[in-house]
C-alpha cells in the first residue's frame, strides 16, 4: 500500500510579500504600529517639504540671486562659485596642473585598491616616494617652465586633499617608528615614544593648530620663515604621527609571537625581521584602520580655516558673508557637508568592506 | 617583546661578547640610547635657545606675572563674577569653567541621545531601525566645525530680534539666546538641598542593604522606587514645610533687550547641539557593539531560566553590555571634551577662545598661555586613562 502526502499548503498570505514584511517590520504588535505611524507621519511632513525645497522649487544656475525665483533652494550660489569651492584662488588658466595631480593620485588609488591588478609594488612605491615630487612641482611650479602658485593662492577642496594626503602619508614613517619604539625594550626610547604618543592624542588639534602657528615661528632662528600652509601641515603631522602611530601598534600586536621567533631563529637582525617579516604582515592588518584615521583627519583639515587657511569650509564661509550673495548659507553649508559626506562615507564603506575581507575566519557573527 | 632584547638574552647567556662593542646587543642598546638623548638634548636647546633670542628681540618678558595684571576685555558668559578689572589668570578660570560647562552638558545629552540611537538602530521595527541608521551614518561624517556653522549662522543668527522674540512655554527665543523664567530659591531653600543630598546617601545606604540582603535570602526589595522616593520626595516635602521658599523670575523686554531670567546665549547652544549631535552618532555606534557583543547564548539561558524581559535587560545584558561599552564611551567623552574647543570658531567663550585666543593676542606670552592650556586638556586625558585602567581592572573578566 503506498501513501501520497498532501502536498504542503502554501504560507498563509499574511506572511509572505509586502503584506507579510510590512507585518514582520512595522506592525508587529500594538507599540510598533503606533511608534510606525507616528514616524511615518513626521517623515512624510518633514521629508515632502525638504525635498521640494531641494530639487523641485530649486535654482540651479544663474549669475546672481535675481536668478532664484522658485522660492526653494538657490544653488545658483554653488554652481556660480563651484571653482572657487574647488580650486581657492589658484589662477584660472592653471587648474589644469590640480586636475592632472588629482587625476593620477586617483588613478593610482584605484589601482592599489582594486583586486587582482598587477604591479602593486611598483606603484605603491611610485605613490610614496615619485608621486610627491611630481605633485609638488605641479602644484607649486617654479621649475619645468611652469610658473610659481604661491600657497596663499591655494584653497577649496583641493587644499583639503592636499592638507589630509600629505598629513597622512607623512605622519606614516613616524608612525611606524614611534609604534616599534613603544613596543621596544629600550626604556629610554619606549618612554620616549609613549610619552610623545600620549602628548600630541591627549590635546585637542585647534590648540596644535595654534601652536604650530604661533609658537612654531619663535622656535627657529629669525632669518628662517614658515609658510602658513607649511606651518598647519608640520603640526597636523606631529598630531598625526601620534594616531597613527596607535593604529601601527595594533596591527603589530595581532602578529602571532611564533613570526617573531621564527625571524629570530632565522638569525634575522631587529630591521631585518621587522621590515621583511612583521612589518609585511602588520601593515595588511592595519588597512581599515589606516582609513579611519584618515577619515577622522579629512574631516579635521576644516580646522585649519582657524589659523587663516581656506579649506572648502572656509571658503564657503567666506563666501556666506559676500554681500552680493547674502541669505544663502544654508545652501552654502549643505554643499560643504554633501562633500565631506561622499568621501567619508565612501571611505567607510571601503573600510568595513576591508575588514569583512581580511577576517578570514573564526569569528561568525 | 623586542626581538633584539630576546636575542640579547640569548647571547649573553651563551656566549661572552665577541670584543667588538657592536655587535653585543646590549651596548648597541645602550649607544642608541645615549645617541637618541644627546639628540633630543642638543633639539631642545636649539629650540630653546632661540625661542628665548626671540623673545628678546620683541621684548616679551617670560614668566608667569602676567597673569596678575588687569585684563580689560569684557567676557561674553561668565559661571562666575568677572568683570574687565579682573586679571587674566581670572580669565583662565572663567574660561576653563565654561569650557566644562559645555563638555557636561554636551556630555549628558549626548550619552541620552546615543543610547536611544543604538539601541534603536537595533530595533525590530524597520522604520525606527533605518532611521538611526541614516541618521548615524549622516552626522558622524560631516566635520564637526560644519555642523557648529550650521547651527550657528544658518540657524540660531536668522532667528527674530529681541522685539520679534518667539514666546514658548514663557521663554523667550530670539538671536541674543532664549530667555527662560529662572527660580531663585530664598530663605530656607538650603533645607531642600540638604534634604536632596540626604536622600542620596540614604538610597546608597539602602541599596547596599538590598543587595546583601538579596544575596543572603534572595528576597527582592524595589530599590529604584523607594530611591526615587528618597531622592524627589524627600526634598519635596522639605519644600512644602518650608513653605515653598522660591520665587520665579520672569524674563522682561526693556529696552532693545530681556532683562532677568536664565540666558542660554546662542554660542553654547550652536556648540552643545552641534556636539550632542557629532557624539551622539559615535556613541550610539559603541552602544550597539556592546549589545551585540552578549553572545545570544546569555540570553537563551536567561530565558531557560524563566527571567521575565526586564530582568533579562537589567540583570544579563546591561551588565555585560556595560563591560564593553565604558572604556570607548568614556574616550568619546574625552573627545567630546576636546572637541569643545571649536568654540572659538563662533566665540563661546571657553578656554581656547578666551585663554588662548584673546589673553594670548593681548599679552604675547605665546609659549606660557600655550602650555597652561595643553596641561588643562592633557590632565584631563590622563585622569581619563587612570579612571579606564582602574575600570578595567575592576570588570575585566575573572575567568577560572
Amino acid at each position: 500500500m503506498k501513501y501520497d502526502l498532501e502536498p504542503t499548503l502554501p504560507a498563509p498570505p499574511s506572511t509572505t510579500g509586502v503584506l507579510g514584511w510590512l507585518k514582520r517590520n512595522l506592525f508587529s504588535n500594538a507599540t510598533n504600529s503606533i511608534a510606525t505611524l507616528i514616524i511615518g507621519y513626521f517623515l512624510v511632513t518633514l521629508l515632502g517639504p525638504a525635498l521640494q525645497w531641494t530639487f523641485i522649487d530649486s535654482d540651479w544656475f544663474g549669475d546672481s540671486p535675481a536668478a532664484c525665483t522658485s522660492g526653494g533652494a538657490c544653488w545658483a550660489f554653488i554652481t556660480y562659485r563651484m571653482d572657487q569651492f574647488m580650486y581657492g584662488f589658484y589662477p584660472d588658466t592653471e587648474y589644469w596642473r590640480i586636475n592632472t595631480t588629482f587625476l593620477i593620485f586617483a588613478v593610482a588609488i584605484v589601482w592599489l585598491v582594486v583586486d587582482k591588478t598587477p604591479y602593486k609594488g611598483y606603484v605603491s612605491v611610485f605613490v610614496l616616494f615619485i608621486y610627491p615630487i611630481i605633485a609638488f612641482y605641479l602644484l607649486y611650479g617654479g621649475s619645468f617652465g611652469l610658473e610659481v602658485v604661491e600657497t596663499h593662492k591655494w584653497g577649496g577642496l583641493s587644499l583639503t586633499l592636499v592638507l589630509a594626503v600629505i598629513g597622512i602619508v607623512a605622519a606614516m614613517p613616524f608612525g611606524i617608528l614611534l609604534a616599534l619604539g613603544r613596543r621596544s625594550n629600550m626604556p629610554i626610547v619606549k618612554s620616549f615614544s609613549v610619552i610623545y604618543i600620549e602628548f600630541w592624542r591627549g590635546i585637542p588639534l585647534i590648540t596644535v593648530l595654534f601652536m604650530a602657528s604661533v609658537m612654531l615661528p619663535l622656535f627657529v632662528p629669525e632669518e628662517i620663515t614658515f609658510d602658513k600652509l607649511l606651518r598647519a601641515l608640520i603640526g597636523i603631522i606631529l598630531f598625526q604621527s601620534a594616531y597613527m602611530a596607535e593604529v601601527i601598534r595594533g596591527g603589530l600586536q595581532a602578529i602571532p609571537k611564533g613570526q617573531y621567533e621564527a625571524a629570530d631563529a632565522l638569525g634575522l637582525g631587529y630591521w631585518k625581521s621587522m621590515s621583511l617579516i612583521i612589518l609585511p604582515q602588520a601593515l595588511k592588518l592595519m588597512i581599515p584602520g589606516i582609513v579611519n584615521t584618515f577619515i577622522a583627519l579629512f574631516k579635521d583639515t576644516s580646522l585649519v580655516l582657524i589659523i587663516g587657511l581656506f579649506d572648502i569650509l572656509a571658503i564657503v564661509q567666506a563666501a556666506n558673508s559676500d554681500s552680493a550673495w547674502l541669505g544663502f548659507s544654508t545652501e552654502g553649508y549643505i554643499f560643504v557637508a554633501f562633500v565631506f559626506w561622499v568621501f567619508c562615507f565612501g571611505m567607510s564603506r571601503y573600510s568595513q568592506n576591508l575588514e569583512k575581507r581580511l577576517q578570514t575566519g573564526h569569528n561568525t557573527r | 617583546m623586542s626581538t633584539l632584547d630576546r636575542s640579547n638574552q640569548k647571547n649573553s647567556a651563551t656566549q661572552p661578547s665577541s670584543g667588538r662593542f657592536w655587535n653585543d646587543p646590549d651596548k648597541r642598546a645602550l649607544f642608541f640610547q645615549v645617541l637618541l638623548v644627546l639628540g633630543l638634548a642638543a633639539f631642545f636647546l636649539y629650540i630653546i635657545n632661540n625661542t628665548l633670542s626671540n623673545l628678546e628681540q620683541r621684548g616679551i618678558t617670560t614668566g608667569f606675572a602676567f597673569l596678575d595684571v588687569e585684563a580689560g576685555f569684557g567676557i561674553l558668559q561668565s559661571l562666575i563674577p568677572y568683570t574687565e578689572t579682573d586679571s587674566y589668570g581670572r580669565t583662565f578660570l572663567v574660561g576653563l569653567l565654561n569650557t566644562v560647562l559645555v563638555s557636561l552638558m554636551g556630555i549628558v545629552a549626548a550619552t541620552f541621545l546615543g543610547f536611544f540611537l543604538g539601541v534603536g538602530r537595533l530595533s525590530k521595527n524597520w522604520l525606527i531601525a533605518k532611521i538611526c541608521t541614516v541618521y548615524i551614518e549622516i552626522f558622524r561624517n560631516i566635520p564637526l566645525l560644519l555642523q557648529i556653522f550650521f547651527w550657528y549662522f544658518a540657524v540660531l543668527r536668522t532667528l527674530p530680534s529681541p522685539r520679534q522674540s518667539i514666546e514658548f512655554l514663557g521663554s523667550f527665543i530670539n538671536v541674543r539666546g532664549i530667555y527662560m523664567p529662572e527660580p531663585i530659591g530664598t530663605d530656607g531653600f538650603n533645607y531642600v538641598w540638604i534634604a536632596f543630598f540626604l536622600g542620596i546617601v540614604a538610597t546608597w545606604l539602602l541599596k547596599r542593604w538590598a543587595d546583601k540582603r538579596q544575596d543572603d535570602t534572595g528576597q527582592d526589595f524595589p530599590t529604584l522606587y523607594a530611591g526615587l522616593g528618597l531622592i524627589i520626595g524627600l526634598p519635596f516635602v522639605v519644600f512644602l514645610i518650608m513653605g515653598m521658599p522660591l520665587e520665579i523670575e520672569q524674563p522682561a523686554l526693556k529696552g532693545f533687550n530681556f532683562v532677568g531670567g536664565m540666558v542660554l546665549i546662542p554660542e553654547l547652544m550652536a556648540l552643545w547641539l552641534a556636539l550632542t549631535i557629532y557624539t551622539a552618532a559615535f556613541i550610539a555606534e559603541i552602544v550597539r557593539g556592546g549589545i551585540l557583543s552578549v553572545p545570544n547564548g546569555q540570553l537563551e539561558a536567561a530565558s531557560a531560566l524563566g527571567l521575565p524581559r526586564a530582568r533579562t535587560l537589567r540583570f544579563i545584558i546591561l551588565p555585560q553590555a556595560l563591560r564593553v561599552i565604558i572604556p570607548p564611551l568614556t574616550s568619546q567623552y574625552l573627545n567630546l571634551t576636546k572637541n569643545s574647543s571649536l568654540a572659538t570658531a563662533i566665540g563661546y567663550p571657553d578656554l581656547v577662545s578666551v585663554f588662548a585666543g584673546t589673553t594670548l593676542n593681548q599679552t604675547g606670552q605665546a609659549i606660557e598661555v600655550i602650555f597652561m592650556t595643553m596641561a588643562v586638556y592633557l590632565t584631563l586625558s590622563i585622569l581619563t586613562s587612570i579612571f579606564m585602567n582602574w575600570y578595567n581592572s575592576r570588570k575585566a573578566l575573572i575567568e577560572r
